[in-house]
């Protein structure tokens, strides 16, 4: 079993952020898998979702668990590390090594916090082109991503079409609607509301917010899952033998949210969630004035994947993106996989959602 | 070998032509056509199994069920719509064509014949619905909820003004059958409509 070790790299040149702002210097840290052959285009680009990170096989030196996407990437898998030289970074904003808000900021020699700059999908594809660059890169031969991490493979064939071969687009939206919004803004409000965040500055007041962030894990943990997943797992079992009229936790799927949001505040950080969240109701590359130029000229394939229990992304998103493909005379292959996995489905073990990664993969 | 509907479909199909293939299966036509015509389009089927085998010859395929979700295609997008030995498991076949006729400037539509005089023989002589090679499934675990004969087929396309452009129809050994006897001796036919 090999034991995969983290990179970083520190950027000087000045990131030019789509909200207007700069980021002078920053860093990225990243993974790699496999090895790029000698005429650098077997490369793949994981791009991570919402509480993701680079770490996305192979296991830390000491640990006992994987990379978060361990079942999908490595030798023989779907995303076969024997053949692709596989790439996952940290995006900006993040709390996993790049800069973000628990960073020092060099110019004032304390934490970011809450004035770190908001970031997009599209700064992010920019950053992931600054370590491409770096790494000596010529082509993506995939760029694959779930979730959040499919908008921006999404965008990679839209921004640097000359880059990428193929773009691999899971559980994803062209962008996201009232109610997924709705969502977000709860568990924002959850975490500025905890007299703990302290008006974004909780580092330096030296306090984390952990109820609020716990609460905003719950509330997305639950749009994750599928009701059927959640009543096959738990139904209504409860912790003690008889219900005790009190407000302990009772039931099974309390007793799981509360570790779910538990163990979350301690690997993650608060305002980190608050970007990432924006990401997500920011991304709209339709409305793009020049996105009807960028989608004609993209010479990319897509593959696009839904999952039949996806409520927070259903089918219905995924095939709007085919849509619109289809109407530019896209390349473009869709898959709707049955699974009962809700949106979670995107990193769980399924026989016809990996035959169809790997046929599509090594086709291309 | 290729199936010869496949065959007379690769001859029709002009060069360089957008192709849209309903219930592609494995997506041996669009393979063909794509090869042959230096065609390109989509394959579109219901199967998960058919979208891996689809992928596998490196074709583009979009998991769907024609029945309902042609809205994916916009008005006159393709030069063909072609539905190769599919038309019998349609929900509503006229409302497909019509739907065919809307994304594509021409529609190819094969079917087995069920005017076929083996088919009539099986039913006449044995009593039973017809069970033949082509056509293997017994009444009540097939999924042909539509099948028909050439006769029937041309009723069909008088009444809703599609216009019969090209025909072939073919006998079980495969030769073209062109007597006005085809609806007994074809044992399958290949329609171009618009």
């Amino acid at each position: 079993m090999d034991i995969i070790k983290e990179h970083k790299l520190s950027i000087d040149t000045p990131l030019k952020l789509k909200s207007g702002k700069t980021l002078n210097s920053y860093d990225l840290v990243y993974e790699t898998y496999g090895q790029l052959n000698d005429n650098k285009d077997n490369a793949v680009l994981i791009c991570h979702a919402l509480s993701g990170n680079h770490h996305v096989a192979g296991y830390h030196e000491g640990d006992n668990k994987p990379g978060w996407w361990d079942n999908m990437i490595g030798s023989g898998k779907p995303i076969n590390t024997n053949k692709l030289f596989v790439v996952c970074v940290n995006n900006i904003g993040g709390c996993h090594g790049s800069t973000g808000p628990a960073s020092i900021n060099t110019e004032t020699g304390s934490n970011y916090g809450f004035d770190f700059p908001v970031v997009t999908v599209h700064d992010w594809v920019n950053s992931q082109k600054v370590l491409m660059d770096n790494l000596g890169i010529n082509k993506w031969q995939f760029v694959v991503g779930g979730s959040l991490g499919g908008m921006q493979a999404f965008q990679w064939a839209l921004d640097y079409p000359d880059y990428i071969d193929n773009a691999i687009i899971i559980a994803a939206a062209p962008k996201l609607t009232a109610q997924n919004i709705a969502f977000n803004e709860v568990a924002r409000q959850a975490i500025m509301n905890d007299p703990d965040w302290c008006g974004g500055n909780y580092l330096k007041e030296d306090k984390m917010p952990k109820r609020g962030l716990a609460l905003a894990r719950m509330l997305g943990h639950i749009t994750y899952l599928s009701d059927k997943s959640m009543a096959d797992k738990f139904g209504r079992d409860l912790k003690q033998e008889k219900i005790g009229f009190n407000f302990n936790v009772e039931f099974q799927i309390e007793s799981y949210l509360r570790y779910q949001g538990e163990k979350f505040v301690n690997s993650f950080d608060a305002n980190t969630y608050l970007l990432m969240t924006k990401a997500l109701d920011y991304y709209d590359p339709v409305s793009d004035s020049e996105f009807i130029d960028k989608i004609s000229s993209t010479m990319t394939k897509f593959l696009l994947i839904s999952f039949t229990s996806d409520w927070r992304f259903p089918p219905s998103r995924s095939e709007e993106i085919v849509k619109t493909l289809i109407s530019h005379n896209k390349s473009v292959s869709y898959a709707c996989v049955k699974s009962d996995g809700g949106h979670d489905a995107f990193l769980m073990k399924n026989d016809n959602y990996f035959d169809v990664m790997r046929t599509y993969i090594e086709n291309n | 070998m290729a199936r010869k509907d496949f065959k007379v479909i690769s001859e029709w199909v002009k060069k360089d032509s957008r192709i849209l293939d309903l219930g592609c299966g494995d997506g041996t036509l669009l393979k063909l056509l794509s090869e042959e015509r230096n065609g390109s389009g989509y394959g579109v089927d219901t199967s998960i199994d058919k979208i891996m085998k689809s992928l596998d010859n490196n074709i583009n395929v979009i998991n769907a069920n024609m029945n309902n979700k042609l809205d994916y295609f916009s008005d006159d997008s393709f030069d063909y719509v072609i539905l190769a030995q599919s038309l019998q498991v349609v929900n509503d076949p006229v409302d497909l064509i019509k739907e065919m006729l809307r994304i594509g400037n021409e529609v190819i539509i094969s079917f087995p014949n069920m005017g076929y005089w083996k088919s009539r023989f099986y039913l006449f002589l044995k009593g039973r619905m017809p069970v033949t090679s082509e056509l293997p499934y017994s009444w009540h675990s097939t999924p042909n909820i539509h099948l028909c004969t050439i006769k029937d087929f041309k009723q069909m396309c008088h009444t809703n003004n599609f216009t019969i452009v090209d025909e072939v129809i073919s006998s079980g050994k495969g030769s073209t059958v062109s007597s006005s006897l085809s609806n007994l001796l074809g044992e399958s036919a290949i329609f171009k409509v618009r």
